[in-house]
């Protein structure tokens, strides 16, 4: 009885503890809007941060890419074989990498990379009282800090993509060599032949929202880091779950979308 | 309460019925006080007495729950954010661990609240300006550094010099002696003491150290569990019979 009880109250304040911070995320994120399109702009700040995002993570995600092609072509290249139809092969790794492993991939290595970095950044600042510094030395933290990260993000992240999908065409073009003699211009005309804007586009706008994600998640985690150094490991790690699970909802609720069109 | 002194000159911030609780906790009590134009007024108690809440109400950092805090003939609770903005360049907070931004170097951070609200100055006037703050604070050298190669009490100096840099007309301290030894508490404090007496601006020095009162105040206001208990200068309270004042102040 007394259990049960125990329980019940807990799962009641967890409930009320998730809700809250859903309510606190969406007015977080409202509010990136609403400073987005306030003067003084972040030019110099969003550039850098720009730099960090996207420039930084470059060579990750190139060497991801790189092995994820290579994987692709070499795994999927027995199966196609039975059917003689290895010429196919460039079509389905573009499509495959294009429509859906590029965007993410590099979303998931971005989650782990800026996400974690951001709430981490952010967190620390928070328990140090810098963000505090900047309150009352009137400089509007939120502004200088969140919107430029997730505008570098919302950016950076569809640049990443495509390209890490070319660096992915480039590997599967030369697991594609390894038992084969195909030219790099023979291979990009079939795999380009596969794909349309249909393929394109969708994946390119679901990585802006990706971006999107991974920036409002980890700056939130960070900037509403609360207690000592241990929160800001917290942050850190809370933003690499949820913007990777966040990745996983956007793309189902994307490729439903895509279906529909 | 305890009064030994009222101050009947221009009070440039006026703090009446305060009240501040987290959650069941009342952290700040019907707080009355006023600090008056070139005025060193030193908040004294015992950590947890709600001191840094009272200072953190005072810049907006916090909102109080009842009461007024005006500052400037302003009423913070009838200002907006741009409002508020606008008064806290006239504040210098000092932050007890002086919350320097870690990933700027020592120019960059005295450089920062310039290059954003003073965007008249070209970059060698806002360098020429650091320099010579630098200069004031005795840490010249320091320049390139960053936050992390600093001591404690070159952090504090730095700290110091980063609030100085929109010429504030009220300083807020946090604790500025905390932390630091003996020798450093003392520079720190005679810095305090030799800006009020340069640019005559008023401060509100929030502190359980001893020393640190005796040496700046003007007035002191001792707090405890959120309420104030006496307010005098420091002989004056030295003289209370109030046993609460004595043992803190034997203690201390």
């Amino acid at each position: 009885m007394e259990t049960a009880r125990h329980n019940r109250n807990r799962t009641i304040s967890l409930t009320r503890k998730w809700m809250t911070d859903t309510g606190d995320f969406l007015l977080f994120t409202l509010r990136y809007f609403r400073e987005l399109i306030k003067p003084p702009f972040e030019w110099r700040e969003t550039i850098y941060q720009c730099y960090k995002s996207g420039y930084t993570s470059l060579p990750l995600v190139g060497i991801t890419a790189f092995i994820m092609g290579l994987v692709l072509t070499l795994q999927s290249r027995p199966s196609l074989s039975v059917f003689g139809a290895e010429s196919l092969l460039p079509g389905m790794v573009s499509v495959s990498v294009v429509r859906e492993i590029g965007p993410v991939i590099t979303a998931l290595i971005c989650a782990g990379k800026i996400g974690s970095r951001m709430g981490a950044e952010l967190g620390a600042m928070r328990v140090t009282e810098q963000i505090d510094a900047m309150e009352v030395s009137a400089i509007n933290p939120y502004k200088y800090l969140v919107v430029t990260r997730v505008t570098s993000t919302t950016l950076m992240l569809p640049l990443l993509v495509v390209v890490a999908d070319a660096i992915s065409l480039f590997a599967s073009f030369i697991a594609v060599n390894i038992h084969a003699d195909v030219s790099l211009l023979q291979f990009f005309s079939q795999a380009m032949e596969k794909l349309s804007y249909k393929d394109v586009m969708p994946a390119l706008i679901k990585s802006v929202f990706f971006g999107f994600a991974i920036g409002t998640i980890g700056c939130y985690k960070g900037f509403n880091a609360a207690g000592g150094t241990a929160s800001v490991g917290k942050a850190a790690n809370t933003a690499v779950i949820v913007s990777s699970l966040s990745i996983f909802i956007i793309d189902l609720i994307t490729v439903q979308i895509t279906d529909l069109l | 309460m305890q009064n030994f002194r009222l101050v009947a000159t221009d009070n440039i911030v006026k703090i009446s019925s305060l009240k501040k609780s987290f959650d069941s906790i009342t952290v700040l009590n019907d707080i009355n006080l006023n600090i008056s134009e070139g005025e060193n007024l030193v908040v004294l108690g015992k950590s947890g007495a709600g001191k840094s809440t009272l200072i953190r109400c005072l810049i907006g950092l916090i909102k109080p729950d009842e009461g007024e805090i005006c500052i400037f003939g302003k009423k913070m609770s009838e200002i907006s954010y741009e409002e508020l903005n606008e008064l806290r360049l006239k504040m210098g907070f000092l932050f007890q661990n002086s919350a320097l931004y870690d990933s700027m170097s020592v120019r960059q951070n005295l450089a920062f609240p310039l290059r954003r609200h003073k965007k008249e100055y070209s970059k060698d006037q806002v360098d020429l300006m650091v320099e010579d703050m630098l200069e004031h604070v005795g840490l010249k050298g320091a320049i390139d550094k960053m936050p992390a190669e600093l001591s404690g009490g070159m952090s504090k100096r730095i700290g110091l010099a980063r609030t100085l840099m929109l010429n504030p007309a009220i300083m807020l301290y946090d604790e500025p002696t905390g932390g630091l030894d003996t020798v450093t508490a003392k520079e720190i404090i005679q810095l305090i003491l030799d800006l009020q007496k340069r640019k005559k601006i008023s401060s509100l020095i929030i502190t359980h150290d001893l020393a640190c009162a005796r040496m700046t105040a003007d007035r002191i206001v001792m707090i405890k569990e959120g309420s104030i208990v006496a307010e005098g200068t420091y002989e004056e309270l030295e003289k209370s019979k109030d046993e609460g004042i004595c043992s803190y102040l034997e203690k201390s």
